[in-house]
């Protein structure tokens, strides 16, 4: 640590602290153009001159870049260093008269016009003042080094190379970001980014998934960050005191040994961009009923406001019923809970605005516990019920007043009319439906799946939770749609079967499995390549095949390709098989 | 003349097929009642004298269903079925047994529409080709004996 | 006390078995000194009559070698079943069927068609076709009648024991006529003797590996490593599916085993047996490839069931009745 004297305050900072850093610590003001604490001072701006006083000497430097020495007596705020800052604002206001950050340091050191006219004047508001800092972020931080200045003196400009479009630009936004005029923007010609999981805000890069998440700790989007592209950034780190952060860590597939899996891989909600009726992604008024729950959330977007995307609150708001569950064009079946989750948007839009609320169904159904009398209750609340499921969302707007009203168009089967409710928000109960990779994790538990989709289970109505395949359970809307009681009854009831066999201790197993008669292999070893368990050995010795009773799951394919018929098994033998036929084809 | 009511048999897997089968009967769909089903564990555990001896025995079809490519409880036990059941139709080509009496359908657990159609569009295909016709084989047994011998 | 009674009969057959009696070499001096050969149409001049003349039962053994092709050969079988206490259908041929059996592929007009008239060789203007009724000097005399199909030895009768085998290995028929001779036991009637129960490949020395067949080649098309599996060399040899007992010969001579020795103990039918076991070696998942590799397979029947199709489940090709169209 040294000592500094700042205007006559003594502070004490690291060494190699620059002048900038310890007027700071010192609480004194320092006007700057060009610096940020994101990247190497590049003292372009000359507003942060100092006098810097050495002896008898006095120098005028730049603050941002003038590493402190010990006994250093600096003054700030000389007449010399007023004059300095004067003019400099000066030259500036005269060439960028209408720049807002130029206009706000000019009032803030007391100059109102500039005495002298600029050659280049630009009174555009977003001129770029050549601070230099997009040229810096673009090098220092993200270390794309695609932008630079070309040319020299008053014609100097910030371009990109050759003035063309660069591939080497990642489209990371960060000159954009710093640039203090809004002169850079980022026009997205191809945005190929992945769909963020809600369309409700933006996401930086590094983030908590949600506020429930476990752990409740960021994560980074590594196709998004900055710092996998190039290298650079690493601004996440550079603030984050504890220096929790670790760019190395990777995805890892950790291996586990276990007897027992339970399949709870949930649901995908119903995507209701085909059904091109109700205008979902084409108004921005129109929510899946997931992003509605995500709106509502005290931690989603905003703040739990009930908000039309224009900021304001919307006077009616319509949600529709089953979309494309109960439709024989997507999903034959009810999605069961939607019916309740849309009483529940219905009373916490009366609860949280004044709007009118109309509810689209075709039937209702409040099959639980309360939730009848939940149904009844809202009743009272004054909420609209139309039996009939709307036909479509249009565009209502007139005038630029009421731009972004909808109107719903639907059929009230009740009183038997055509009916079009104007309102400005539509939330859209989409289907439960298996997930997209439900093939792949299928197949990866030898499973099966009813007609709707989701896994089946052994016995719709004995064994709801058992597959086909023993050691694999399944619960929760893997298996079919169904609310949170069902599924934590499901789940608790697949948890304890679990746990009854760990607690017995041992496995049954089929006792269909392939046996080798010894007496009559020969060792063709047709069978050895078949099985897909490797549960048939090779004996060298006495040159014969070998069945591993643990391993052989007892499919029977080794047993009918054996040329030789010394291969059988306990069940479905030959001999059961012949039996059967003659059975069968007796009459 | 009453119509030919075909006998076919239908070896069905334990995991697919079968429970396809189940399915359309839960779902009440009407199958033909000419299949008589045998179930295996899988469908590679069909062997290929099964078929023959089915048709020795009377039958005028076999139909042989498994699940369908990948989704093998026993992984490729299908793959195995579907190659037999190409060499085993080449087979009865040559003696003369048209190959058509045996198909393989691949049926998932979750197909039971699909079993009820297939059963019934085999039985109409027996149907046209006509009963099996091997009386031939009637009478044509082999001898055995079961006394003790004594040569000298 | 007198000697055992022994006869020998070929009904359809190439004689290969009487041949393979000969190579015990001198054993068969043993033969005949334990034996009173009572009836053996090759070798010693017995008429049927004598035969006839028999009281039943008298014949101790009878090696009875051939398929019942006509009238005459199924004659003699049930004549020598009266005669013979034991009744032993020796080789191939009264065993399975052999290679008199792939006739049963044709239709009996279509083979005398060929063989009395079509066959480039023939010359029949006259149109002349075996009967069975011809008159001779003002007699008539019987003909044996050919039959629709040929029929292994235990379908007209039954038998007592199976030596199988085209021909069955002379250290076997040794072994078999030994056991009588030193009068040991004899195997549960219905037996099959002089063969193994294992399968060919039991007896082959050749190295195997676990297999998987791209595809199949006839033994010309290829140099076949000698001490490799044949069929690992894509060449179908039936030795998985045959019974063993040859002592593996034809493998020994680098010809795959053709499967004279039948199915082994387990096995009902040798071909789809053999079908299903190929089709499990064939390494590919698509049915198209697959088709294509079978298609490399030359007479697929002929191979499978070169000596065993009048034995095995559908015994022969399906027989048309007039009115219905060929298949093929």
């Amino acid at each position: 640590m040294i000592s500094v004297n700042i205007d006559g305050k003594e502070v004490q900072v690291p060494e190699d602290s620059s002048i900038l850093k310890a007027a700071e610590k010192a609480g004194i003001w320092i006007p700057t153009m060009c610096y940020s604490e994101l990247f190497e001072p590049y003292g372009v701006c000359r507003l942060c001159s100092v006098e810097v006083i050495r002896g008898r000497r006095s120098r005028v430097v730049t603050a941002c870049n003038y590493p402190v020495r010990e006994g250093l007596t600096v003054l700030t705020n000389s007449e010399k260093i007023q004059w300095i800052r004067k003019m400099i604002m000066e030259m500036m206001l005269s060439r960028w008269p209408n720049v807002g950050v130029v206009k706000d340091m000019a009032t803030r050191l007391g100059v109102t016009k500039p005495r002298f006219e600029s050659l280049e004047k630009d009174e555009d508001p977003n001129a770029c003042i050549l601070c230099g800092m997009c040229v810096n972020a673009c090098k220092e931080l993200v270390k794309a080094e695609v932008l630079g200045f070309a040319y020299r003196g008053i014609k100097r400009e910030v371009v990109l190379p050759f003035d063309k479009k660069s591939a080497e630009c990642i489209v990371c936004g960060a000159c954009a970001h710093v640039c203090p005029t809004g002169h850079v923007k980022m026009i997205i010609e191809d945005y190929r980014g992945k769909k963020p999981e809600f369309t409700l805000g933006a996401k930086t890069a590094i983030y908590v998934p949600s506020m429930q998440a476990v752990p409740r700790v960021p994560v980074i989007d590594t196709e998004s960050c900055i710092h996998f592209k190039t290298d650079g950034c690493e601004t996440c780190s550079k603030v984050c005191e504890p220096q929790a952060i670790n760019y190395k860590m990777e995805d890892e597939i950790i291996e586990f040994e276990v007897g027992q899996i339970l399949v709870a891989t949930g649901f995908d909600i119903f995507d209701a961009t085909p059904m091109a009726q109700y205008g979902y992604g084409r108004y921005d008024n129109v929510y899946s009923s997931l992003e509605f729950e995500y709106l509502l959330n005290s931690t989603g977007p905003t703040g739990g406001k009930i908000l039309l995307k224009n900021g304001k609150e919307p006077r009616a708001v319509g949600i529709i019923h089953c979309i494309g569950s109960r439709d024989t064009n997507h999903h034959p079946y009810c999605s069961r809970v939607c019916c309740m989750y849309a009483l529940k948007f219905a009373h916490l839009i009366h609860d949280r605005t004044r709007a009118a609320i109309y509810q689209f169904y075709i039937d209702m159904r409040a099959f639980g516990k309360g939730y009848e009398e939940f149904y009844s209750r809202l009743l009272n609340e004054g909420i609209t019920m139309i039996r009939g499921k709307a036909a479509e969302v249009v565009e209502a707007s007139k005038s630029k007043e009421d731009e972004g009203k909808l109107l719903i168009r639907c059929e009230d089967t009740l009183i038997g009319k055509f009916r079009e409710i104007p309102v400005d928000m539509v939330i859209l109960c989409n289907a439960i439906e298996p997930r997209k990779d439900s093939d792949t994790v299928k197949k990866l538990f030898s499973m099966s799946k009813s007609p709707d989709g989701f896994f089946l289970e052994r016995h719709p109505k004995l064994d709801p939770t058992s597959t086909m395949t023993d050691g694999i359970l399944i619960a929760g809307c893997a298996q079919g749609p169904k609310d949170i009681p069902d599924t934590v009854a499901q789940a608790s009831s697949a948890a304890a079967r679990i746990l009854s066999l760990i607690a017995k201790g041992e496995v049954e197993i089929d006792p269909i499995c392939a046996t080798v008669q010894e007496e009559f292999c020969s060792g063709c070893k047709i069978c050895n390549n078949l099985c897909p368990y490797s549960a048939i050995e090779f004996l060298i010795d006495k040159n014969i095949s070998h069945v591993n009773e643990v391993l052989c799951k007892g499919c029977g394919t080794c047993v009918a390709a054996c040329p030789s018929g010394a291969m059988t098994g306990s069940g479905f033998t030959d001999k059961q098989i012949y039996a059967e036929l003659e059975g069968l084809l007796e009459i | 003349m009453s119509e030919f009511n075909p006998r076919i048999v239908g070896f069905l897997c334990n995991w697919c097929s079968y429970t396809g089968a189940d399915l359309a009967g839960t779902s009440r769909l009407k199958s033909s009642p000419s299949i008589r089903i045998i179930r295996t564990m899988c469908s590679g555990r069909v062997d290929p004298t099964f078929v023959v001896k089915a048709f020795e025995l009377g039958a005028d079809g076999v139909l042989i269903a498994g699940c369908h490519f990948g989704d093998c409880h026993y992984q490729e036990g299908n793959y195995k079925t579907m190659r037999r059941v190409v060499l085993l139709k080449r087979l009865l080509y040559d003696l003369g047994i048209e190959p058509e009496r045996v198909r393989l359908e691949w049926i998932s657990a979750s197909e039971g529409e699909k079993f009820t159609r297939v059963s019934n569009e085999f039985t109409e295909q027996i149907r046209n080709l006509g009963p099996i016709n091997l009386e031939y084989l009637q009478n044509r047994i082999s001898h055995s004996l079961n006394e003790p011998v004594e040569v000298i | 006390m007198s000697k055992p009674k022994l006869a020998l009969y070929w009904a359809a057959s190439c004689g290969g078995c009487e041949i393979a009696v000969l190579d015990i070499e001198e054993k068969i001096l043993d033969v005949a000194d334990f034996f009173d050969i009572v009836f053996w149409p090759v070798a010693l001049d017995f008429k049927y009559k004598d035969v006839e003349a028999m009281p039943d039962k008298n014949i101790d053994l009878c090696l009875f070698n051939g398929s019942i092709r006509t009238s005459e050969n199924e004659h003699l079988a049930h004549l020598l079943r009266k005669k013979s206490k034991v009744l032993v259908a020796f080789g191939s041929c009264a065993h399975e069927g052999c290679i008199p059996g792939l006739a049963n592929l044709y239709k009996k007009e279509d083979i005398l068609n060929f063989v009395y008239k079509e066959s480039p060789s023939t010359i029949n203007e006259a149109g002349i076709f075996p009967q069975t009724k011809f008159k001779v000097n003002g007699n008539e005399i019987d003909l044996p009648e050919f039959y629709e199909s040929v029929k292994p030895l235990d379908e007209v009768v039954p038998v007592e024991y199976y030596i199988p085998g085209c021909p069955p290995q002379p250290p076997q028929i040794l072994a078999v006529i030994s056991l009588i001779i030193e009068g040991k036991p004899l195997p549960p009637p219905g037996s099959i003797v002089g063969a193994g129960e294992k399968t060919c490949c039991d007896e082959c020395t050749r190295t195997r590996e676990e297999k998987k067949i791209k595809k199949f080649y006839r033994p010309f098309e290829i140099v076949s490593k000698p001490d490799q599996c044949l069929l690992d060399q894509g060449i179908l040899c039936m030795g998985p599916a045959t019974r063993s007992g040859c002592g593996a010969l034809c493998v020994s001579a680098n010809m795959p085993c053709r499967g004279c020795y039948g199915a082994p103990p387990n096995s009902l039918d040798q071909g789809t047996k053999m079908i299903s076991a190929l089709s499990s070696v064939i390494d590919s998942q698509d049915p198209e490839e697959v088709e294509r590799i079978i298609n490399n397979i030359a007479d697929l029947v002929g191979t499978l069931y070169r000596f065993s199709l009048p034995s095995s489940i559908l015994k022969q090709k399906k027989i048309l009745r007039s009115g219905q169209n060929a298949s093929n």
